[in-house]
């Protein structure tokens, strides 16, 4: 463990989490906010987009109680605590779907395919979910 | 009793399961949008033209837990569509002789 304290902060790496996915039909969503929470523990330089079904993560009242299911889109909130600030929502998968920024529960910067591009390339490891 | 009940539970977006139902599925046939599939009904979707189009074809049903579930409970939904819940989902079930779920 020691090696590790040693030689780990030294290398801190660019990492981006994409979510493509929406909640509760699958368990990508809830997976990927997990392993964005854990990684955000290493110090690392993270970012997280939503993109395509991805940006529904984020809508505001979700109520889960007739599903059955735990409602984790509150948990995004905690993404501020743990130090991940950049966080990045595509306007056209936003617009696509009738929603705005507005719609999200936690603040996010609204960004457009053009510019994403640009953040994207700029990563040394990018996770898909 | 009518034809036949379709169920999508996949996201418009990101899977064909809804375009494939609505090219494919005899005129008088209902249709259940649940789980992501939930998303097709929304209004102000660049898709809602999909549904919309297609009224006189199809009853459309939508299930209100999965609606509520993704937040939507406030969100408008395509004018015509009808908002069921899980005993509502068994009537249509019944009222069907054959259920397709196109998954």
């Amino acid at each position: 463990m020691e090696e590790w304290e040693e030689s780990g902060p030294e290398v801190v790496k660019r990492f981006m989490y994409v979510n493509r996915r929406a909640p509760y039909g699958t368990i990508y969503a809830l997976e990927c906010l997990e392993v964005v929470l854990i990684a955000a523990a290493f110090d690392q330089d993270v970012s997280v987009v939503f993109l395509d079904d991805g940006v529904c993560q984020l809508k505001k009242n979700q109520d889960t109680t007739a599903i059955g299911m735990k409602n984790f889109s509150r948990t995004y909130g905690a993404l501020d605590d743990y130090d991940v600030e950049k966080i990045y929502v595509e306007k056209e998968s936003l617009e696509a779907r009738g929603l705005t920024a507005d719609d999200l529960v936690i603040p996010v910067e609204v960004i457009a395919a053009d510019d994403l591009r640009d953040v994207m390339a700029q990563q040394d490891v990018v996770i898909s979910s | 009793m009518n034809s036949m009940l379709h169920l999508i539970n996949k996201s418009p977006f990101e899977r064909t399961a809804l375009d494939s139902c609505l090219r494919v599925a005899k005129a008088g046939s209902s249709i259940l949008l649940i789980e992501d599939g939930v998303y097709a009904a929304l209004k102000n979707a660049a898709h809602a033209i999909k549904i919309s189009t297609r009224m006189e074809d199809f009853s459309f049903y939508v299930l209100g837990p999965d609606v509520a579930a993704r937040g939507l409970g406030d969100t408008p939904l395509i004018e015509g569509i009808t908002v069921v819940d899980y005993e509502g989902f068994v009537d249509l079930v019944a009222e069907h002789e054959v259920t397709q779920s196109w998954l």
